[in-house]
């Protein structure tokens, strides 16, 4: 054992805490016992005031819209500290590049059996996502879901080939801009109730119809912001650590 | 049935955190920590179940039925969201620590001692 | 148009701007963007205080108000003290982001944009009414810190003290998701006033209650500091840019002990008033331990930055201690020891900032005597070190002598000699250093003697000169000014008592929030005043530090074996508290799981 101390204390802890969580749970009340007011409230107000369907959609970016904010946020800085705490990869990028594109590729490419997979599922990625992201209020799905999605549309072309083609797909500055306008993009739809004198983040949208994918008022616009935040975010995370990884001088003999 | 749940929630949280505390390997610690998360996600789970309730999807169902709890729901939703976000920071400061040091033993990377 | 959620929409509003215009924008506009955005909020935060004298408001976002007296949006409940915390934050961001003019290069527009990010986070955590959002701003918070502490990526050491502080505060932070988690299975709410109410009510009295609540402020605490969740923070401000120490010191371990205040009299009070007697002893013992623990292990630092982190440790164990006698009276000395110790301690890590970027150390033996050259700065570090032992008239020491007048009244004389001791070692140390670096006194070690932090350091700015730069110095001074003229100025200390008065008042709150009615009527706060003998102790504590330190400096003035034996001593209790703190985060966890056992024990079986 290599840390004997530390493994007692935490073994010591451990049970200690294992058995407070026990004791903790045995005073929930049972399933058909425990208070559902809430959610019955928002499944009510869901349909009747907002139109919408998918409550926990309304949940998330009506009811509750503030605190995914804030959830956005912590994408948004999460991403911006991996660009960070990478950044000699990141700023290495335009000599990088240059030098990419004189390189000819080192090992042989992937097989044309993954090349025809990933290729033909390119499109129907982005269409799927899309949809998800745009039928977040009618059913299961949002703008997170859909978002991370549509950021596996662009990795499937990074299988299909290598790094060089993968950053030629995206643009990687339209990429950022995109992520910024999709996290500003929210709050400034907060704010547009803000001016009118309403509380932040009211609704103000006409409702539509339940079922359609123009119902929930501002709740959709919100849905593509997301979207489009979640979308972007991920893609620079994915440059940002195949960018570091790739061109680690460790590894120069990788692709 | 809940109390199977809330067990597993113990003990997710408990071997989580001792995979952190014995780790010897940085990306063994942050996917032990990826564990503890998921011990809050089973636990919310639970605590939203209710016997014999449609998902809360309002189609087809009457609006005034019990469903299972929406705002647990939205709750994992973030919590899904908080975890992968931080992971990747974790992942990235592990990167940058294996670049620097070599190691990616937690042991090894000592220089805060005292 | 209200100026509720301003404070936390501008600033991520414009951290997007910043981001999505980088190529746009220069250094020079970035930098005066962030400090806008920064005073911008001071302002809005100031005229909260103003709005919210009278009465606590309450803001619906969305417009989704209670339906039939059941919250189901999110709520800022905004009072004096929040905003006032939420000013404080401002302030000392103000002030890093003046300090950062000077600074390294900025990767794009990144570091402006994060440090936004991180001010609305804080802010959020300030106003919030409601459990899962007091949630989401701390990992806001979290994600944030974690990136500007480790943001010099060149060096190792801020990488790993970035690690320690992210693994920690994720821990702790799932730990507070699963006390909310228990919270709404046990009350289908999430509104602070809604949970209170519902938990009041509730009449089995099963354990689930105090567990539920000490899982709750478990991250809190983490974020904290508090002992033995403290490790993280040494390490994190070990190497972390010197703006960022200044906001990590100065208000982010701070608003884990507001959140425990908060959540405890917003929320549990009234449920948990059978466990009065044993929480406030656990809340006694914690911030005794954390205080004591702290200013034992600042005295035996070398590192500049570490030896300030670790009396930051220490004088956040006092304000727990404040917090933990559970009177109006401690909790408004607390207030006023936060607001205090913030400028203070905001103003000594600017002095480090600046031996850092003229000699590129903050090693207190490679420093010996450079600091002749400039000695501004050593009066700066000197006036601040007296402050950490809280003299009259800066605001801790108002805050100190509020908390000792509830602790007597109580019957905890012992509590005043937990301060006079942290303060006189913290102050002791910083007093040594001064004295080391500035003057030159004290025999020389070798650079690199065993036994102490290894992080090397270098420079942090991109144009360094021999003049320590205005951008650093000014807010230094001024901040030092601001602790000193505060509560005479803004007559801080009668308001601080009513305000504390209205914080414990858990029904009032509950009213406020689910009602919307009248303000039940204020209890008109007694006239505070420091007595002839708490300027006396103070003072005798200043000279004890003093002494601390020229003995430290000088040991064989006392005579060599006096000084062998002290030396023995000093060795002997300092060498396990260095074991103690070994950078290794197993170690951290298993303290954590421990800690946590011991506590929750303490309060399920009391």
């Amino acid at each position: 054992m290599k840390h004997p101390w530390r493994t007692a204390a935490f073994a010591l802890g451990a049970a200690g805490l294992a058995g407070l969580y026990l004791a903790a749970c045995a005073g929930i009340p049972t399933a058909n016992e425990r208070p559902s007011r809430y959610g019955q409230l928002v499944n009510r107000l869901a349909l009747a005031q907002r139109h919408v369907t998918d409550v926990v959609t309304a949940v998330n970016f009506d009811f509750r819209g503030f605190d995914t904010i804030g959830e956005e946020y912590i994408l948004f800085v999460s991403v911006m500290g991996a660009l960070v705490l990478l950044r000699e990869a990141y700023q290495k990028t335009e000599r990088d590049d240059e030098e990419d594109a004189r390189t000819p590729r080192r090992e042989a490419g992937p097989s044309e059996a993954v090349q025809l997979w990933t290729l033909s599922m390119t499109g129907p990625t982005i269409i799927f996502g899309l949809y998800v992201v745009g039928h977040g209020q009618l059913s299961p799905g949002g703008g997170f879901q859909g978002g991370v999605i549509l950021a596996t549309a662009p990795l499937l072309i990074y299988l299909a080939d290598e790094f060089k083609t993968f950053k030629r797909v995206i643009s990687y500055r339209l990429v950022e801009v995109a992520e910024a306008v999709g996290a500003g993009g929210y709050v400034l739809i907060g704010f547009l109730s803000w001016f009118d004198g309403e509380p932040f983040l009211t609704n103000l949208f006409p409702l539509g119809q339940t079922g359609t994918m123009t119902s929930g008022g501002m709740l959709a616009l919100i849905n593509l912001a997301v979207g489009l935040e979640v979308a972007a975010g991920f893609i620079v995370l994915l440059h940002a650590f195949m960018q570091s990884s790739l061109h680690d001088p460790k590894s120069k003999e990788k692709s | 049935m809940s109390t199977v749940g809330y067990v597993v929630a113990a003990w997710l949280f408990v071997i989580g955190a001792y995979g952190i505390a014995s780790s010897r390997h940085l990306v063994h610690l942050c996917l032990c920590l990826a564990v503890v998360q998921a011990s809050t996600y089973v636990l919310l789970a639970v605590i939203g179940y209710r016997p014999d309730a449609p998902a809360p999807i309002l189609i087809g169902i009457k609006p005034d039925a019990q469903t299972v709890d929406p705002v647990v729901q939205a709750l994992m939703l973030t919590d899904i969201v908080v975890e992968a976000t931080v992971l990747a920071l974790l992942l990235s400061l592990i990167v940058q620590i294996d670049r620097r040091t070599g190691s990616v033993d937690p042991d090894e990377v000592d220089l805060m001692r005292g | 148009m209200d100026l509720a959620p301003l404070p936390v929409t501008v600033p991520l509003l414009m951290a997007a701007v910043l981001v999505g215009a980088a190529p746009l924008l220069s250094r020079r506009m970035l930098d005066a963007l962030a400090c806008l955005t920064a005073a911008c909020n001071l302002a809005v935060c100031t005229l909260l205080i103003l709005q919210t004298a009278a009465a606590p408001r309450v803001y619906w976002f969305g417009s989704w108000r209670p339906v039939g007296r059941f919250p189901i949006g999110i709520s800022f409940v905004i009072d004096p003290m929040g905003a006032g915390l939420a000013a404080l934050v401002s302030l000392l961001m103000l002030a890093a982001l003046v300090v950062s003019w000077a600074y390294f290069e900025s990767v794009k527009s990144l570091y402006h944009a994060i440090m936004l990010v991180f001010l609305a986070a804080m802010c959020g955590l300030c106003l919030t009414g409601d459990l899962f959002n007091l949630f989401v701003w701390f990992e806001l918070m979290s994600a944030a810190g974690v990136t500007l502490s480790g943001y010099k990526v060149d060096e190792t050491g801020p990488l790993q003290g970035a690690l320690n502080f992210a693994v920690m505060n994720t821990l702790g932070a799932y730990l507070s998701l699963t006390g909310v988690a228990l919270v709404y299975a046990k009350t289908g709410a999430l509104n602070f006033a809604q949970v209170g109410v519902a938990l009041a009510a509730d009449t089995s009295h099963d354990v689930l209650l105090p567990i539920a609540f000490l899982f709750l402020i478990s991250g809190f605490l983490v974020k904290a500091a508090a002992f033995p969740f403290h490790f993280w923070l040494a390490d994190a401000h070990a190497a972390a840019p010197t703006p960022v120490c200044i906001l990590f010191s100065g208000v982010m371990v701070e608003l884990g002990v507001y959140a425990v205040a908060r959540l405890y009299w917003a929320v549990f009070a009234p449920a948990l008033v059978a466990l009065d007697t044993p929480l406030q002893g656990l809340l006694l013992a914690i911030g005794t331990l954390t205080a004591l623990v702290g200013a034992v292990a600042c005295f035996g630092q070398r590192h500049l930055k570490r030896l300030l982190a670790f009396s930051t440790i220490s004088h956040v164990g006092l304000m727990i201690i404040g917090c933990g006698l559970l009177t109006p009276h401690a909790l408004a000395g607390s207030g006023l020891y936060v607001v205090g110790h913030g400028m203070v301690k905001a103003s000594l890590f600017i002095c480090a900032g600046i031996l850092l970027n003229r000699f590129e150390s903050v090693d207190e033996f490679e420093l010996q005597g450079a600091g002749r050259q400039i000695p501004a700065v050593g009066l700066l570090m000197a006036l601040g070190a007296f402050g950490l032992t809280s003299l009259p008239p800066l605001a801790n020491f108002f805050g100190e002598s509020l908390i000792d007048q509830s602790a007597r009244r109580l019957g905890f004389e012992w509590i005043s000699i937990v301060f006079m001791l942290a303060g006189l070692l913290t102050a002791g140390a910083v007093l040594r250093v001064t004295g080391r670096i500035f003057l030159g006194w004290g025999h020389e070690h070798e650079a690199t003697s065993r036994g102490s932090c290894k992080v090397a350091l270098k420079r942090e700015m991109h144009s360094p000169s021999r003049k320590p730069p205005l951008t650093m110095v000014l807010p230094a001074l001024l901040l030092l000014v601001a602790a000193g003229v505060v509560v005479p100025a803004a007559d801080l200390g009668r308001r601080m008592l009513g305000e504390a008065h209205a914080f414990q008042d858990t029904r009032g709150y509950w009213q406020r929030v689910l009602q919307e009615g009248p303000p039940p009527p204020q209890k008109a706060a007694e006239p505070v005043g420091p007595s002839a003998r708490d300027i006396g102790r103070q003072a005798g504590v200043a000279l004890a530090a003093l002494a601390v330190a020229l003995l430290a400096l000088f040991p064989r003035a006392l005579g060599n074996p006096a000084a062998r034996i002290g030396g023995a001593i000093l060795v002997g209790i300092f060498k396990p508290i260095r074991l103690m703190h070994s950078g290794r985060i197993g170690d951290y966890v298993a303290w954590f799981v421990l800690g946590i056992a011991s506590y929750g024990l303490i309060l399920a079986l009391a």
